[in-house]
């Protein structure tokens, strides 16, 4: 076998990058005048309110979290399972994992009531609290995976990569529990109680984030002129259909767990059947858009070598995955929460009983959007400067 | 020279060093020392781990269309609607039940229930939910970073966040934009020495004395008495939380 060689990645004309740059920096700096303009009047010109407390921000910044610790696998796989395959791989994992995890962190803490105050959140801990955890579980994210970056990419400290690699691997799986368990812990509320949560925001992670890395990493190769070898990619594919699998899966083991258990049947024939958007966004975005046609893409003998149909796969998981955690959070909040059990609430001052509605609004998709081109923007900068994509990845 | 140059200047870098390690101490230092102050505060300030503060509220007593309890509570706290229904604040709200099978009607108020084991507390993660040694559920405004986890939380929908500035606030209950807050069981009062809630007050002047406020902790307070010889419910006992705010008749 040849050896790997790594060179900094160039995309065709100098302006050709930098308009680019210079796009996703407008996109950003649009997100960032939007989260001005919510904090600025209060949270109120948002489409949420006291009942939908987490709206389309969260949405953006758990679907970009989740993703991130997903994007780490190949690397993973190269170097903690010795895959040969993935292990050229590694770098650009390492880099799209660390650019989707500020994204979404930046859209996060953007939505806060009070961001001003992130340094309360740095230096206060209640260690009963996931949030809290997680606060953790995030910073930790960066510094690990910037050491094992540098393990890979420094040949005097490449002897440590395996080790630094297992301690990645465990943080990541660490983090997605932590960001799965923030829903599995809500004892009240019926969508949430369920400790599958964890374990299914895991194998969301893996296929997002898988999902993720091939998109960009075939745009990469587009762009720079490199080559990308069909064999690399066709594993890849085949993983990504085990991964898309794996969360169709979850989503049957909890829907049905749901469906036997009485009093989660409010809740179930909400998303199932008569919750109106939620109720298309779980079969047409989910398991439509998310599940069926990827794995027909994939499995397919007619596009066993299509380069497009592996991209649109790709692109058909990442929608289908922002649909079901639009559906795990805004659907969650919008079923009323059964305060007591047996009755009928007949009127309210505070909305019991009642499904919630939640428009969501231009800020709020701008600062969502925002945390996507944040993602792209330290990938593009960071493949740039560093040496990240091998220079031919041919078979 | 050379023989210099290859001597870095180590009272130099000691120095930087110092200094960056002065800068961080300051950094962290007013954190610590304050975290320190504010913990022992919330546990002495005002509170007595003799009592706990709770209600009983009698449904069969809460009377149709009557908003007397809500008018109260929003003029001592100073909650002023701004005709948004979805984000303006509520603090104490009337609920109207009805058996599915009996067809039997209630009318109650719900309001933080100021839980022995309180999940806005679990989940909080900088410590801004807090509960008194008295059992009073708070949340320090000062800390509170309006992340909402607590509104997910809570399993009896107790808590508003400020979607907007405020104005014209009350003495009795300073409250700021981004953060959360709920029923305070009108803790000024308490530490006043006053032992009767604005919501309690106003329903009895109109008669109806559904709310009963007291010391769950003395078995000779009026609220003890009555929990003792009559069949009261917690709202959601099944998760057993040891509500401070009873039920009767519901």
């Amino acid at each position: 076998m040849s050896k790997m060689y790594y060179r900094e990645l160039y995309c065709g004309t100098p302006a050709r990058y930098w308009s680019g740059l210079a796009l996703l920096g407008v996109i950003i700096a649009i997100g960032l005048g939007a989260a001005y303009y919510m904090e600025h009047n209060g949270h109120w010109v948002t489409g949420m309110s006291n009942q939908i407390v987490w709206g389309l921000p969260h949405v953006f910044a758990i679907f970009l979290i989740v993703a991130a610790s997903g994007a780490l696998n190949v690397a993973s796989i190269g170097s903690v399972f010795g895959g040969p395959l993935y292990k050229p791989l590694g770098r650009y994992s390492g880099l799209l994992a660390i650019g989707l995890l500020a994204g979404g962190l930046m859209v996060l803490v953007l939505d806060l009531g009070r961001p001003d105050r992130l340094i309360v959140a740095m230096t206060e801990y209640n260690f009963k609290s996931i949030f809290a955890w997680n606060v953790i579980l995030y910073t930790g994210f960066f510094a690990i995976v910037g050491i094992y970056l540098w393990t890979m990419i420094d040949r005097s400290v490449n002897k440590y990569n395996r080790t630094v690699g297992f301690a990645a691997f465990f943080w990541r799986i660490a983090l997605t529990t932590g960001t799965g368990s923030i829903f599995g812990f809500l004892v009240a509320r019926e969508a949430y109680d369920a400790a599958i949560m964890a374990p299914m925001f895991v194998i969301m992670s893996f296929s997002y984030g898988l999902a993720f890395f091939i998109i960009t990493l075939i745009a990469a190769y587009i762009w720079g002129d490199r080559e990308l070898g069909d064999f690399r990619l066709t594993k890849l594919k085949n993983l990504l259909g085990v991964f898309v699998g794996a969360v169709f899966y979850f989503t049957l083991a909890y829907n049905l767990t749901n469906l036997y258990i009485t009093q989660h049947h409010g809740i179930e024939r909400f998303i199932l059947l008569d919750g109106g958007v939620y109720t298309q966004m779980f079969w047409i975005g989910q398991i439509f858009i998310g599940s069926i046609i990827p794995l027909f893409l994939i499995y397919s003998p007619a596009f066993e070598k299509s380069r497009w149909a592996i991209a649109a796969a790709s692109i058909a998981v990442l929608i289908g995955g922002f649909f079901q955690i639009y559906v795990i959070v805004i659907g969650g909040q919008a079923y009323p929460m059964n305060l007591f059990p047996g009755k009928e609430v007949v009127e309210s001052g505070f909305y019991d009983g009642q499904v919630m509605s939640y428009v969501p609004t231009l800020p709020e998709a701008a600062l969502g959007v925002a945390g996507i081109a944040v993602a792209l923007t330290m990938v593009a900068v960071g493949a740039r400067v560093f040496k990240v994509f091998p220079e031919t990845l041919e078979d | 020279m050379s023989n210099k140059s290859d001597q870095p200047n180590m009272d130099r870098r000691k120095m930087i060093g110092g200094a960056i390690a002065a800068t961080g101490a300051m950094t962290i230092a007013p954190g610590v020392i304050l975290h320190a102050a504010s913990v022992s505060d919330e546990a002495s300030a005002g509170a007595d781990a003799k009592h706990r503060w709770g209600m009983l509220i009698d449904s069969n007593k809460c009377a149709d269309g009557c908003s007397a309890c809500v008018d109260a509570c929003n003029t001592e706290h100073g909650l002023k609607g701004h005709g948004r229904p979805a984000t303006d604040a509520v603090w104490i709200r009337p609920v109207k039940l009805k058996d599915k099978q009996t067809g039997r009607e209630n009318r109650l108020v719900m309001m933080c229930q100021h839980c022995e084991h309180p999940p806005c507390v679990d989940v909080c993660p900088t410590n801004a939910s807090f509960k008194r040694v008295d059992g009073i559920v708070l949340v320090d405004r000062h800390r509170c970073i309006g992340c909402r986890y607590c509104m997910m939380a809570c399993p009896y929908k107790a808590r508003s966040f400020i979607h907007e500035a405020l104005t014209e606030q009350s003495v009795n209950a300073p409250r700021g934009k981004g953060c959360v807050e709920s029923c305070t069981l009108c803790v000024h009062r308490v530490d006043d020495g006053v032992m009767q809630t604005a919501c309690q007050e106003a329903c009895s002047k109109e008669g109806h004395d559904a709310i009963l406020f007291g010391d769950l902790n003395d078995p000779n307070s009026e609220i003890s008495k009555t929990l003792k010889s009559t069949n009261s419910v917690q709202i959601r006992a099944d998760l057993e939380l040891n509500t401070g705010v009873r039920y009767l008749n519901l």
